[in-house]
């Protein structure tokens, strides 16, 4: 295993100067997987949870889990899924007032030029008389996903732990799992996007980086920040705490500041998945638009002219339509 | 009839031989058109397909309608001469090789256009390494590659009597590496009674065989876009829906190259009204058909509409209303009057309504991949006019003529190879048998 350099920005913390070169075993306390080797990446935000961590020295010590970092896993050991887990993603539409960090975070997170997005946020409006709500939406990972079933070439796979992935070593650019998808959620490379040559480190799809051009890519639940305990760009991006993200199993959801129990949280907030009747059983959930904190238009609030008029064919009526 | 008691090769040799100036001009012109193909797919090649029309929500364009549509005319043949040969209609002689030779040319250019879609050609040898069964494009991948592979031979089959006919002519006025060639293909055919017992047989299984699998191919074709959950295309009827249309722009394609070789190498004898009648009616009878499958298909997704299939209608009827109403209107209903009215059933009107269908045909398969696209179930929110509607770009119709000039160039070719029509056992067709008419 290569141990990655990182370039000590905090010198005075001697802790994390002492680690920047030691191999770390053990870092999968937070994720439940047993031994793995991390590193520090000294220029993450810590978190402020600690986890404890053996060091190559035979040391056991405490560390920001926000600084831990893997090496990408390898193509082959991307197929698998991190073992005994089963994801989800909570959005409540109660909160989000387009923002729109998660798809800044996203498109930072994964090399994305300005018009690839894993994340977009809608404006929907069920009907006349409902009300408009704004609605962030990543790929649903589903359980009966068709992408999956019509790829040719079998670039893209269900795994274990839920995640639904694309390899674009292997992805040929069909296109057909794109028309495949009923949520619009794929995105094609077409061209090579400088962003893409921005990321130095070795493909693997847990990162879905670096980009390749005539391939597809998409959301794909960000299994490298998981690995090492951390939840997707987009959930520790939102200042409004709108996406949880979690285990089904260990039946726990965290937006980052405050954790739930999904069962409950979707038992109490009417949670549901969006366009149920299709059948591909999603891994996302939405909590209802219900007791909102901001008005609809404020999502319009300091938004460059070209973010605003992607809403203006918005069926019906919104009051202070852009 | 003088022409009765020549033979036959008499009159069609010089159409292999010599090759007039207007000839060369005409290939020369297919050869700049293809040229500026060329340049096009090289753009795309080195620039990536932004240079196409494509983006995310409308991944498909007029690549795969062209795709669709030359699969389609290809089953001209495949149905048409399958069909003919085994009810051993008395008329189909003189137009049956055209028919073969449609399948075939439209089923080389036609998986070109797919792959023309595909992001990373350099990969494309992966559909036969990891290929996937479950997959609709590794269905397509084997039933397109079998039907080549049975088009090739049915064909082959079918003009192999006539290559030993070209072999035993002496008079052939042609380079010795033709007549080499002849030699070569014509497997030692001498026409014993054994040999067209053996002949007869195997055309007449090819003959089932090519209907079959062609069946299958357009039928796989239409599951591509039928099996996903599209707003229009996630329909039960599409795989007979499809297989109808393309046998009825086939029939539409006869007509036109009919037209065409009957000018060029002055077959007035051979083809005459009576064939284009014949050929006309086919194509009345899947003109009738089509309408009815269109009507049942767009009459379901109407009346009980879903909010997407309400979308996607009110799509159809706005800024699709001019394609919708010439495919689905004109497209249908000229065959009906034109053929079906005695008066009007003249050559000239049966061809024309035969390249308005074609037109017709192609438009049908636009509005059914380009306006679904158009319309998912998650509204297209975006601000730049090319990523919220698709229009092709020069790159896309620059291929498209290619695609069409490789047509008529393979067309030009094959008709100087073989003869158009075919010699063994030919008679020179009596104006006054014009039953149908």
């Amino acid at each position: 295993m290569n141990v990655k350099e990182e370039v000590n920005k905090h010198p005075k913390n001697s802790r994390r100067q002492f680690l920047k070169k030691g191999l770390i075993a053990g870092a999968g306390v937070a994720i439940g997987s047993g031994l793995v080797t991390a590193y520090i990446d000294a220029t993450a935000t810590e978190t402020g949870e600690k986890v404890k961590v053996l060091t190559t020295d035979g040391e056991i010590m405490e560390v920001d889990q926000g600084l831990l970092k893997l090496p990408r896993v390898s193509r082959t050991e991307s197929l698998k899924g991190i073992p005994g887990r089963k994801f989800v993603m909570v959005i409540d539409l109660g909160k989000c007032k387009n923002a729109r960090k998660c798809v800044e975070a996203c498109q930072k997170g994964h090399h994305l030029p300005h018009s690839q997005e894993f994340i977009k946020v809608y404006l929907l409006q069920d009907s006349e008389k409902t009300a408009p709500y704004w609605f962030p939406k990543p790929c649903f990972h589903c359980d009966n996903p068709l992408c999956v079933s019509v790829c040719p070439v079998g670039a893209t796979y269900k795994r274990t732990d839920g995640i639904v992935l694309i390899d674009n070593e292997r992805c040929i650019g069909c296109k057909f799992c794109m028309t495949g998808c009923p949520y619009s959620t794929r995105v094609f490379a077409w061209k090579h996007y400088p962003e893409f040559d921005e990321d130095k480190e070795p493909y693997s799809p847990e990162a879905s980086s670096p980009g390749k051009e005539g391939t597809v890519s998409k959301c794909d639940f960000c299994p490298d920040l998981v690995r090492v305990g951390k939840i997707p760009y987009c959930a520790s991006a939102c200042p409004m705490g709108v996406i949880y993200f979690g285990d089904v199993d260990e039946d726990t959801v965290t937006n980052g500041t405050e954790t739930h129990q999904f069962s409950q949280l979707i038992h109490d907030r009417a949670g549901y998945r969006y366009l149920e009747v299709l059948g591909t059983r999603p891994c996302v959930y939405y909590l209802p638009p219900v007791d909102r904190q901001f008005e609809v238009e404020s999502g319009f609030a300091d938004m460059n002219q070209e973010i605003i008029d992607r809403y203006k064919e918005t069926p019906y009526s919104i009051k202070n339509k852009p | 009839m003088e022409l009765q008691n020549k033979d036959p090769l008499q009159v069609f040799a010089p159409q292999l031989e010599r090759t007039s100036i207007q000839g060369y001009v005409w290939i020369v012109f297919l050869l700049v058109v293809i040229g500026i193909g060329f340049y096009a797919f090289l753009q795309q090649v080195y620039l990536g397909h932004e240079v196409t029309g494509m983006r995310d929500n409308v991944v498909w364009g007029v690549y795969i309608v062209n795709f669709i549509f030359f699969m389609g005319i290809s089953y001209a043949g495949a149905l048409i001469s399958g069909t003919l040969h085994l009810f051993k209609t008395a008329w189909r002689k003189p137009v049956i090789r055209m028919a073969e030779f449609i399948t075939i040319i439209a089923l080389l250019i036609g998986p070109c256009f797919i792959l023309l879609c595909i992001g990373r050609l350099d990969k494309l040898h992966y559909l036969v390494i990891f290929g996937r069964i479950q997959s609709p494009i590794t269905w397509d991948v084997i039933a397109i590659s079998t039907d080549i592979f049975g088009c090739f031979i049915f064909l082959y089959l079918s003009v192999l009597r006539d290559i030993a006919r070209l072999r035993d002519y002496e008079l052939l006025q042609l380079p010795n590496w033709r007549k080499k060639l002849y030699n070569v293909l014509s497997l030692g055919y001498t026409g014993t009674p054994e040999q067209q017992k053996r002949l007869n047989r195997a055309t007449d299984i090819m003959a089932a065989m090519v209907i079959a699998i062609a069946i299958i191919v357009y039928s796989v074709l239409a599951w591509i876009f039928s099996v996903t959950l599209q707003p229009g295309w996630h329909s039960t009827i599409f795989g007979p829906y499809f297989v109808i249309a393309a046998v009825y722009s086939g029939s539409a394609v006869l007509i036109v190259c009919m037209w065409v070789f009957r000018r060029v190498y002055h077959l007035e004898a051979y083809i005459t009204k009576k064939h284009f009648v014949a050929v006309g009616v086919i194509m009345l009878v899947l003109a009738a058909f089509f309408g009815y499958f269109t009507f049942s298909d767009y009459l379901t997704k109407w009346y009980g509409s879903e909010k997407n299939d309400e979308l996607l209608i009110q799509l159809l009827f706005k800024e699709f209303y001019w394609e919708f109403l010439f495919s689905n209107y004109v497209g249908v209903l000229l065959p009906l009057l034109v053929v079906g009215i005695a008066k009007l059933r003249t050559i000239t009107n049966i061809t024309i309504t035969a390249v308005i269908v074609v037109l017709a045909l192609w438009l049908n398969r636009y509005i059914i991949v380009v306006p679904t696209l158009e319309s998912p179930y998650l509204p297209i929110q975006e601000s730049r006019a090319e990523w919220l509607n698709y229009s092709a770009t020069w790159v896309e119709w620059s291929l498209t003529a290619a695609g069409v000039a490789v047509f008529c160039l393979l067309f030009t070719l094959a008709s100087k190879f073989v003869t158009i029509i075919p010699v063994d056992g030919l008679q020179v067709e009596e104006k006054k048998e014009d039953v149908l008419v």
